[in-house]
């Protein structure tokens, strides 16, 4: 067993301690993670009101429940009584529960209210949900910027069945990523969540946000950051295999550092997009070198294809494959469109021209596959 | 029926498997449904314990992502269409004829066809998984048991899945039909509607719930199949479907079916806690009107499980009234079994420690289910492991425990003999104290933000992962002890009295133990 003794020895004697004392059990996350805007206060008050008035309620009901247990027993000589209806206890005990909900709903209701309201936003940030990672957009003074956000690498090896490495020496493992969203503090930041295949959910439990990112709708919501720092979450609607594998890691910084940010952002984008309309031919090996990257990274085709080429679980192998091996065009095909009703999502929207032509050329150079070099003009042609 | 009279034909029992494929005997047909549902249970606790083998600690040691995701879709399929439900059509089977002093069910040979269906849905839905031969090739559904859109749709099998649901759904109505038709019609004389016991009237309301939405849910697999395999986009938001449309009518038929799993459980529990407390059921009509007013709001809160999904605000705020307007309901029934025990005679046979566990733990679930409906406090809940928790109270502690109740309350009944003490005794406390260590660690890694449907996780859940998949495997062995002490009563035991229990009352504890093949042909008196 890979779980260090201590752990083991430390959850039992946890379990035990909370058994005996509440008090012993200060190491244990036993509630919301601190919340980091007044929305996610609120939240968490709301959540404790409920709690204690449910704690509430048992006392008074279990109290009953136990003293009759103990009290009315045969073995105390109890007889029992006659009894069986009281229409004004029962009308008491409908109207009390009756009561005390319209206390609860008064304040949900305001607390929902603000949740869904995403007006007057100092900036828009696009989340997409993809299979498995996550893809931010930015406005950057009209140039659009964006860039995919999937699961650190590390953490992608260490999590591999077999993979032999151990994950308890891996600091935050399974939050980390390799491209962190960052936003600014004290901005009401509006959130425009959507997804590309099948539905994702983007959470932040620090910053109360949750929405579900599906395909044909973008759903609206907001947050706001009250301290600098790195904020984690993980998505939280199944989306296939590797749902537990494309956290989300969120940087806030002061706006100045967001702005400089956001302008680097933009000239590497803007960069990018020359290069990638720029006519130019390039050599296979080039192609190939940056398309393994992309295999391997922001394309995130090694998580169904495998980094061999074999495919993984039930997905297709890619090594000498019909499409892979075959002409060009039945392979752009199914890279830029995608085959609806599969998980082989369409890259055409995900990844530009250059990436398009660097990914398939590497597919049908690598893993003993020898075809033919793909060019960003051919995927030009091909849109 | 020519030669023989019909007297003499109901006198002979047949012998071998003729008797178990053929029978339209309402007693045979109710054991058959307990032992297909035990099967079941104890498959789809395998599953579980593969997914609490992987959660022991973090990293992937065991399964892989694909492989464990078919694993809690097919835990979640089995338990719920498998064991929980089949086994309360399994009490109802052998229950309702005798609680409401009828012959047989009224449809006898439906209910035979109602039964033999379900081993073939059950083996619709495993079979892919063996497909290839390799078990380990993960060709199972693997979409989760809410089977949302459009990631089922991704699943190349989905026919096998789409089949079994079919059939299933089928067995559910016919059975339904069966014992709708059994109350309405076949009561003994004198016994009006509101003097029936409460397990046939929670049972008479599950019937209705279950005909009103299995057509729904067959709608919805009908709709996937169609999108799937003929070119129709009811979910493809590419050919201008609606994926959110999936999950309100999944819904719309999920809501009450959370109910058609619980009611029955307060029927059964209704019977044991006025037996073992020599009192009569306080509030025996806000009884039936709890039941029937918790059945109507079951149809119109289908969306509190959806409140990520973004509605309208106004939408939100609708099914948040209307969902934590349950509690009231729900609070009444506790409050009556409280109030039944309350200066009665108890005494703690084994059936009513399952009761008042069931009573505890459950209003656990139900206080959870109080905080899941604040839709505020719900985004931070929803899909996490609170989740799980919650509905493992209501489901394992209530409508598990509730059925282990009944078995353990009727068997004498059935088998004539009564079981082992010592070993029901290990049977309560084992599974008792392992349930509890099992999902009460889940409301803290839920609340601390793990997700739930994780086949891996951040290091700050391991603590209470390891006490969850501990708890899993003893709740798991305990119930070997259970399939050790049936089959021991089955085979014999101290003879069992008529009456069985002290406190008993109602039409099945005046017939013999066990209770003959063919009761009450001559219809009782009811005063
Ligand atoms: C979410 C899983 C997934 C990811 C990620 C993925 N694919 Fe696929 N891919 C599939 C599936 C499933 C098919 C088979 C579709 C079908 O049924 O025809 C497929 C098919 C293909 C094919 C055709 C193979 C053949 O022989 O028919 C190619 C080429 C391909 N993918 C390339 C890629 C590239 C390039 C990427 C990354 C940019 C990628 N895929 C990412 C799931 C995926
Ligand atoms: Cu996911
Ligand atoms: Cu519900």
């Amino acid at each position: 067993m890979k779980l260090p003794f201590e752990r083991k020895t430390h959850a039992i004697s946890a379990f035990l301690l909370m058994l005996v004392s509440g008090s012993a059990l200060a190491d244990y996350k036993l509630n919301f993670q601190e919340p980091v805007n007044q929305l996610g206060q609120e939240i968490f008050d709301l959540h404790m009101l409920v709690f204690w008035i449910c704690v509430g309620i048992a006392l008074v009901v279990f109290s009953v429940m136990f003293y009759s247990m103990i009290a009315h027993r045969k073995s105390k000589g109890a007889v029992a009584a006659d009894f069986h209806e009281n229409t004004t206890v029962e009308v008491i005990w409908t109207i009390i529960p009756f009561i005390i909900l319209i206390s609860v709903a008064i304040p949900a209701t305001s607390t929902l209210i603000k949740i869904e309201d995403t007006g007057d936003a100092d900036i828009t940030i696009k989340v997409t949900g993809l299979q498995w990672k996550w893809k931010y957009e930015y406005d950057a003074d009209g140039t659009p910027v964006s860039f995919i956000s999937s699961l650190h690498p590390d953490h992608n090896k260490a999590r591999a069945v077999d993979s032999g490495i151990d994950v308890t020496k891996i600091e935050n493992y399974l939050l980390e990523v390799d491209n962190m969203m960052v936003v600014p503090v004290n901005k009401k930041i509006r959130l425009l969540v959507t997804s590309d295949d099948v539905i994702h959910s983007w959470w932040v439990p620090q910053f109360a946000t949750k929405k579900d990112a599906i395909p044909g709708y973008v759903n609206e919501t907001w947050t706001s950051v009250d301290k600098p720092g790195i904020y984690r979450g993980q998505c939280t609607e199944l989306c296939g295999k590797d749902h537990a594998f494309m956290p989300i890691v969120v940087k806030a910084v002061e706006e100045n550092e967001y702005n400089a940010w956001l302008a680097a952002k933009k000239t590497e984008a803007v960069a990018a997009a020359a290069e990638a309309a720029a006519d130019k031919v390039w050599s296979k090996d080039e192609l190939v070198a940056r398309g393994q990257e992309i295999y391997m990274g922001k394309g995130g085709c090694f998580g169904c294809h495998g980094a061999n080429g074999e495919g993984v679980a039930t997905f297709p192998k890619l090594a000498g494959s019909a499409i892979t091996i075959g002409p060009d065009a039945a392979h752009i095909d199914v890279v830029v469109n995608g085959k609806p009703g599969t998980a082989m999502a369409a890259y055409g929207n995900q990844l530009n021209d250059l990436e398009l032509a660097a990914v398939i050329t590497y597919e049908r150079n690598a893993w003993g596959n020898a075809a033919s070099v793909v060019q960003p003009a051919d995927i030009k042609a091909a849109r | 029926m020519t030669a023989t009279t019909h007297e003499e034909h109901h006198d002979e029992i047949p012998t071998g498997i003729k008797r178990w494929l053929f029978t339209t005997n309402h007693k045979d047909i109710g054991t058959m449904y307990l032992w297909f549902s035990f099967i079941m249970l104890l498959i789809g606790g395998l599953f579980a314990l593969v997914i609490r083998a992987e959660l022991f600690q973090p990293g992937m040691q065991v399964v892989d992502p694909n492989f464990f995701n078919m694993m809690t879709t097919l835990h979640g399929l089995v338990m719920v269409f498998g064991a929980i439900m089949p086994a309360f059509v399994g009490l109802a089977n052998w229950q309702i004829p005798l609680m409401v002093g009828a012959p047989d069910m009224a449809l006898p040979r439906m209910n035979n066809w109602s039964f033999w269906i379900l081993p073939f849905a059950g083996f619709m839905l495993l079979a892919p998984m063996f497909v290839g031969g390799n078990f380990a090739s993960g060709q199972g559904p693997a979409f989760g048991w809410t089977f949302y859109e459009p990631l089922s749709g991704q699943y190349d099998k989905l026919v096998f899945f789409v089949f079994a649901v079919h059939l299933l759904g089928f067995s559910s109505i016919m059975g339904s039909i069966n014992i709708i038709a059994t109350i309405l019609n076949m009561r003994a004389p004198g016994m009006t509607l509101m003097k029936m016991p409460m397990f046939v009237w929670t049972w008479l309301i599950t019937a209705f719930l279950l005909i009103a939405v299995m057509p729904v849910l067959a709608g919805v697999v009908t709709m996937m199949l169609t999108d799937k395999y003929f070119g129709t986009s009811f979910f493809d938001a590419a050919g201008g479907g609606d994926p959110v449309l999936f999950q309100h009518v999944f819904w719309f038929f999920g809501h009450p079916e959370v109910y058609i799993m619980i009611l029955p459980a307060f029927g059964v529990v209704s019977e044991i806690i006025p037996t073992f407390a020599r009192k009569k059921l306080f509030g025996y009509a806000s009884m039936v009107y709890a039941t029937a007013s918790i059945a109507f709001l079951s149809f119109i809160v289908w969306a509190h499980h959806m409140f990520t999904v973004g509605m309208p605000v106004a939408g939100e705020l609708y099914f948040m009234y209307a969902t934590v307007l349950i509690a009231v309901p729900t609070g009444v029934k506790v409050f009556n079994w409280i109030s039944t025990m309350y200066r009665g005679s108890m005494t703690y046979e084994i059936p009513m420690l399952w009761a008042l566990c069931f009573v505890i733990l459950f209003t656990i679930g139900g206080f959870s289910g109080l905080m899941l409906g604040v839709a505020p406090a719900d985004f931070q809940y929803h899909d996490t492991y609170f989740v799980v928790a919650h509905f493992h109270y209501v489901l394992v502690s209530g409508s598990l425990f509730g059925l282990f109740a009944g078995v353990y309350y009727w068997l004498p009944k059935w088998t004539g003999n009564m079981y082992s003490n010592g070993l029901a005794q290990l049977h309560f406390w084992l599974s008792t104290i392992a349930m509890n260590l099992t999902f009460f660690p889940m409301h803290f890694t839920g609340l601390a933000g793990m997700p739930r449907r994780y086949a891996d996780y951040p290091l700050q859940f391991t603590e209470f992962n390891v006490m969850s998949s501990v708890g899993a495997f003893m709740f798991g062995f305990s119930q070997l002890i259970f399939l050790w002490l049936v089959i021991k009563t089955i085979k014999g035991g101290e003879k069992a009295t008529d009456r069985v229990w002290e406190g008993s009352h109602g039409l099945e504890w005046t017939i013999p133990s066990p209770a003959p093949y063919h009761s009450f042909t001559t219809a009782p008196e009811v005063k």
